[in-house]
């Protein structure tokens, strides 16, 4: 496969994770809002989330203050800040349209249809309208391109480079969540110290796991079992472990002659995760788990670049 | 990088009486009807099934169709328009339908054109055969932009130089078929060819029951069947590539399509490199090997160090491979010299040349302007011609007669003076109408075909072709970003 292809199809997939990661805080928040006496819970969880994905310093240009509803607009339907949904979705098209010919063409009218769909539901709302009902539909498109993938495409490299674009994009954005909650999940904080309920199913239900973590635990919710899920959890889809296994296992499936350096660390990681306790990351602090952490997803998506994706002229 | 003119949809013109009280040599061919709205044999079906639908099941069904085409992508780039905004190419529901007969005439007149301009595309390269016979003059041909000295002695497998013609065919007052234009560097449109038939199946699958109409989805197999056959030699498995400008082409959406379509990889410039004059692509599992590129850029974009340097679309060192016979280029570097304005008047002359036939399917009339008494005849007759610059692209350098003021006709009667050889003129056509929907309902448009003509190991054409259609009233120039719409083509089966 074409390097350029298969750069393509990994930012598309990165670009449609990243789309409806932001669609599920979006969503998480919004219903906060809706809740009575939310107000400073709220703001300091939007500020938090803000900081973590890097995007606090645009919109206090845009915006000023953190405000709920213009926090929403900014992050949903800004057509001038290039890490809104529209964005992605925008950004996934135009990848996908770059390589049409290597995806079936169930998925290409898929995230073409997304799309023209979405620009023209960001023309036609009025200000104020119901952003609620946006980012639930922008997950309701991720969970339709997730299945037209799966559904239509051939097992082969075109998938695996898809697949581990999804992946590293879900670890980060799953990483970058903990860390904008991070100061709640030490374990003093349990019992008697519990933060705002709201703040903690805001973030469950950022990763779709408020009815996992009731399933798995059965149990009150505390801050060192939150963490647990989602670091460690192998079953739990968005967790660090279940992430870089994923990555790992396709990974594993495309190796080429350079990519051995790069398939070890991405061995490691899962590795380092799997056979980790809770206990040892909250020895290390989950702040400095969590930065390392990041770091070493940042450092493999740079690997993944130079050994597949745009590799060094060689003529 | 600079920008590259589209490829393909070349300008798209049209002479109609409604425009400015012109006055044309004749009534128009109506394709459908004959006098009093009685319908030809081969539309009788057609028209009485249409006679029975109701308008706004019709009007849904464009509406669908438009639908269609923008989710699938069918749409072409807009030159410095914001990404993800592309347009549609409008469709046309009512077929342009061409009876067995007339099909068989075009059929064997395409393929002996074609024939013919390789031939001569290969004898300008080899021995000239054809200029020491005095057939063409020496200096149209060798002092073109369009010849390329760097093709001079080089042998291309099969002797086959232009692999995918596209040759644009008009219907003048008297039904007569006749070429108005060869394209032989990279002819665009066939997707739309294809795709129109899709839709027209998906919107009224009945018609299809009805009529024989001859299928075209085969296109794909038989050009990928060709450009395999046409690998260098000592290659048994040959690795085809398309080579597109990339997604902000005009024609990307196309090159995408036939790139899919026959399961090979769609490159760009960056995507290859030359080693050892051989071509090798990058890919994730390190270089691989190309045989054959099907092209569909310009030969000046191609390499920049042998053409246009500040190309960034090209591949440094591609012609020097290529002289070495090391891969296959298709369309071949160098078959504009066949399909120039000023070679074309000679295309019957190389008919009986090469093949010693007669021209089954004729061209325009043209005048040459280096020939004194044609020079006499068009200056006379200057306000009933359509004069054409012959390097000219876009209609700049053209003079519609009819349409021209008094002093429009001075000034290009002086630049025809100064530089006789640079024009050539012809009558203005009546082109044939089809009934077409416009916003008044169904009304009287002018088309044109444009079948495309393959050659491999054997000159082979898809029955039909591309149909487009002048949607505007009383447009002159028309193309697809100006009111140009396109239209499903039925050759029926006898």
């Amino acid at each position: 496969m074409l390097s350029r292809t298969a750069d393509h199809l990994y930012w598309m997939a990165r670009y449609t994770e990243r789309a409806e990661s932001l669609a599920r805080l979006v969503d998480a928040h919004y219903r906060m809002s809706l809740l009575p006496h939310s107000g400073d819970a709220l703001t300091a969880s939007l500020r938090a989330t803000l900081a973590a994905l890097d995007i606090e310093e645009p919109y206090r240009e845009r915006h000023g203050t953190i405000e709920s509803r213009a926090v929403f607009e900014f992050v949903a339907l800004d057509r001038d800040f290039g890490g809104s949904i529209l964005n992605c979705l925008r950004a996934a098209r135009e990848n996908a349209r770059a390589v049409r010919g290597s995806l079936t063409s169930e998925l290409w009218v898929t995230l073409n249809s997304t799309w023209l769909d979405a620009r023209a539901l960001a023309a036609r709302r009025s200000a104020g309208a119901d952003i609620g009902h946006f980012v639930e539909w922008v997950k309701e498109r991720s969970h339709l391109t997730r299945g037209v993938t799966s559904g239509t495409m051939l097992r082969d490299e075109a998938l695996h480079f898809t697949r581990i674009g999804t992946f590293i994009e879900r670890a980060d954005n799953s990483a970058r969540i903990l860390q904008a909650h991070q100061r709640d999940l030490v374990p003093g904080a349990d019992a008697g110290s519990v933060p705002d309920p709201y703040e903690w199913s805001a973030l469950l239900r950022a990763l779709s796991a408020f009815e996992v973590y009731r399933r798995v635990y059965r149990d009150v919710i505390t801050p060192f079992k939150v963490a647990e899920l989602l670091i460690l959890c192998d079953d739990m889809p968005r967790s660090l472990l279940r992430c870089c296994k994923d990555v790992y296992e396709n990974l594993r499936s495309i190796a080429n002659e350079r990519s051995s350096e790069t398939v070890r660390r991405a061995g490691e990681m899962h590795a380092m995760l799997h056979f980790s306790r809770m206990e040892d990351i909250m020895t290390i602090g989950l702040p400095r788990f969590l930065e390392r952490f990041l770091a070493r997803a940042c450092d493999l998506g740079d690997r993944i670049a130079s050994d597949f994706l745009v590799p060094p002229t060689e003529a | 990088m600079i920008g590259i003119r589209p490829t393909g949809w070349h300008e798209f013109r049209f002479s109609s009486r409604e425009a400015g009280g012109i006055q044309l040599a004749g009534t128009p061919y109506d394709e459908m009807y004959l006098g009093n709205d009685a319908a030809r044999p081969h539309y009788r079906h057609y028209a009485e099934w249409l006679a029975k639908q109701a308008s706004d099941r019709l009007t849904q069904k464009r509406a669908e169709a438009d639908a269609l085409f923008h989710r699938v992508g069918i749409t072409f780039a807009v030159y410095g328009q914001e990404e993800g905004t592309e347009r549609l190419i409008p469709f046309d529901i009512v077929p342009r339908v061409v009876p067995s007969e007339e099909w068989a005439r075009l059929d064997a007149g395409l393929k002996q054109r074609v024939r013919a301009l390789n031939a001569f595309i290969h004898d300008i390269y080899h021995e000239q055969e054809i200029l020491d016979a005095g057939v063409i003059p020496a200096e149209p041909v060798l002092c073109n932009s369009q010849y390329r000295p760097e093709m001079q002695g080089v042998d291309v497998p099969g002797g086959i130089y232009a692999h995918i013609a596209g040759i644009d065919i008009v219907r003048d007052d008297a039904g007569e078929f006749l070429v108005l234009e060869d394209n032989l560097r990279v002819p665009s449109g066939v997707s739309y060819m294809l795709e129109n038939r899709k839709m027209m199946m998906r919107l009224f699958p009945e018609l299809f029951s009805n009529h024989r109409i001859a299928p075209v989805d085969h296109y794909p197999d038989v050009l990928l069947d060709n450009l395999r056959s046409v690998a260098p030699t000592g290659v048994s498995d040959p690795t085809v590539v398309l080579l597109t400008a990339g997604a902000n082409n005009s024609a990307y959406f196309e090159h995408a399509f036939l790139a899919q379509q026959m399961g090979i990889e769609l490159v760009e410039g960056q995507d290859l490199f030359v080693r050892d004059e051989s071509v090798f692509m990058r890919t994730t599992q390190g270089p691989q090997r190309v045989d054959v590129i099907y092209r569909r850029i310009d030969d000046d974009y191609l390499d920049p160090l042998a053409f246009r340097p500040d190309s960034m679309l090209g591949i440094p060192g591609l012609l020097t491979a290529y002289r070495a016979g090391r891969i296959t280029i298709a369309n071949a570097i160098g078959t504009g010299i066949a399909d120039d304005k000023s070679i074309y008047p000679y295309v019957p002359e190389m008919i009986r040349f090469y093949l010693g036939q007669e021209p089954i399917v004729g061209n325009v009339r043209t005048w040459i302007m280096r020939r004194k008494d044609d020079m006499e005849y068009v200056l006379a007759h200057l306000e009933d011609l359509v004069v054409k610059e012959v390097h000219g692209a876009g209609g700049y350098g053209m003079l519609i007669g009819p349409a021209s003021t008094k002093t429009q006709i001075e000034t290009f009667r002086a630049r025809i003076k100064a530089a006789p050889e640079r024009y050539i003129a012809q009558p203005t056509l009546a082109l044939s109408t089809c009934p077409t929907f416009a916003d008044s309902g169904l009304a009287a448009r002018h088309i044109d075909l444009r079948p495309f003509v393959l050659s491999g190991r054997e000159v082979s054409i898809v029955p039909g072709g591309l149909t487009r259609v002048a949607l505007c009233e009383g447009s002159l120039i028309v193309n697809s970003s100006q009111g140009g719409g396109t239209k499903d083509t039925w050759v029926l089966e006898s």
